[in-house]
């Protein structure tokens, strides 16, 4: 089972309405993308960090999500101080250390962890199916968002069946090794994955037709929105735009 | 083959989401609600083969299998990785929202380009011409988004030459690796379920 791990809690975020929540966190990530001030960008950092402890979520999980994100930009760091040109402030060998490559790879590392951190408090702090609804509700289009009920539903299906496949070729004392046989096997794997599961997906759409089904989802708890969510909302984008202006 | 946010220019973003939002509306309007289950499927597939690590010499490698969606889905490829991409993004945080339009279309547009390079062969009569037509399908998928992923790091700023070049050389063993996974997968499917392969 693929656990929405950040989704279950009584916080303040948990409880906003996720198409608030949607649209500030699309609005914040495209801000904080685009934008190179350092004044900003420290302002940035403190709404996602301020966010993540308003939504009063597990630091173990959230430090394994960003040790993750922040691997790749270790990748950065090893290389754009010497690769970016501008001062430079240090030699090591024949390479060149320059002022101007670290302060980029500083300016990624905040942006990424900004808009990772953001995410967290502000999507996945819903479940999967709540923010699809949301997208519903923001005029998606009708195709996609059903499409991401189906795969979600089916991706919960799909990964236990492979656990299933994969404890059963352990029980047969397979180990995975650099090898043709290891590969082999785990193609099949995929392979058997997509036979029961298509078999599957027969099945369920055949149900779904029996049952009167038109390509048309009906939604029967409906968001209720308040104004004191839409206050929230207006917070939060103004503070948003004020990082912006700030010099 | 995820790149982080927070990393790329402004221009190759918006180009991004813009060529993105595109196909994806054209591979909607393509797919029709019968067929709505099997691009599930094959999403959820494409979301669980990135779980599976498979040992390659002394590290371990995800799955990435678009050659083989692309091949299966034709136009569909394109909102089914977006969808899984999307879900990524909010169970695990890999790749975030304003990279979600840059990352289909590495990933995207290489599934298109094997469904029209291989659609009809990979249907072939002989299973020899089958499986090579397969690991070239799996091996150019990756190297089509190793390229792309390339580009877009280039195009953010010359500094990032030297990290787009790395990333194509880190993926080619990955290539082979997809390449001998999609010939065996493609092999196997044709053997016990032919009628999957048919779009």
């Amino acid at each position: 089972m693929i656990k929405e791990k950040f989704s279950e809690g009584d916080s303040f975020f948990h409880k906003l309405d996720p198409r608030v929540k949607i649209i500030v966190a699309l609005f914040f990530s495209v801000i904080v993308a685009v934008t190179d001030k350092y004044t900003s960008l420290s302002g940035g950092l403190l709404f996602a960090v301020g966010a993540v402890a308003v939504a009063r979520l597990r630091t173990k999980e959230i430090v394994s999500r960003l040790l993750v994100v922040n691997s790749f930009i270790f990748f950065l760091w090893l290389m754009l101080p010497f690769t970016f040109p501008g001062k430079n402030i240090y030699t090591l060998g024949s390479l060149n250390i320059s002022q101007e490559g670290i302060k980029y790879a500083f300016l990624i590392t905040i942006k990424s962890n900004s808009i990772i951190l953001a995410g967290i408090a502000l999507l996945s702090t819903s479940s999967i199916f709540n923010l699809v609804h949301a997208l519903r509700h923001l005029h998606f289009p009708d195709k996609l968002t059903q499409l991401f009920f189906f795969t979600y539903r089916y991706t919960q299906t799909i990964h236990s069946e492979y656990i299933r496949l994969n404890n059963a070729i352990k029980i047969r004392g397979f180990k995975a090794r650099t090898n043709f046989h290891t590969y082999r096997t785990y193609a099949y794997l995929v392979g058997m994955m997509l036979v029961r599961s298509y078999d599957r997906s027969k099945r369920v759409y055949n149900a779904m037709l029996c049952r009167g089904f038109k390509g048309k989802f009906w939604t029967l708890n409906h968001f209720v929105f308040k104004k004191s969510e839409l206050i929230t909302g207006i917070m939060m984008i103004s503070y948003i735009i004020g990082l912006v202006l700030l010099p | 083959m995820h790149i982080s946010e927070g990393i790329l220019s402004a221009p190759v973003l918006i180009t991004g989401v813009s060529l993105t939002a595109t196909a994806v509306g054209y591979g909607l309007k393509k797919m029709d609600y019968k067929q709505m289950p099997k691009v599930a499927i094959l999403s959820s597939v494409f979301f669980v083969a990135s779980l599976i690590h498979v040992p390659l010499g002394p590290s371990s490698v995800h799955l990435i299998l678009n050659g083989v969606t692309g091949v299966l889905l034709g136009w569909s490829a394109f909102p089914a990785i977006l969808v899984a991409l999307a879900l990524q993004g909010v169970l695990f945080q890999f790749g975030g929202i304003t990279t979600l339009g840059v990352n289909t279309f590495n990933m995207a547009l290489p599934a298109i380009i094997c469904f029209y390079l291989f659609n009809r062969g990979v249907r072939s009569e002989n299973n020899f011409i089958v499986l090579i037509l397969a690991f070239v399908c799996g091996f150019l998928a990756v190297l089509l988004s190793g390229v792309m992923v390339a580009a877009a790091l280039v195009f953010t700023g010359e500094p990032f030459i030297q990290a787009a070049k790395l990333v194509i050389i880190a993926h080619l063993p990955v290539m082979i690796l997809e390449g001998v996974l999609t010939a065996f997968c493609i092999g196997f499917l044709r053997k016990v379920r032919p009628e999957i392969l048919n779009v």
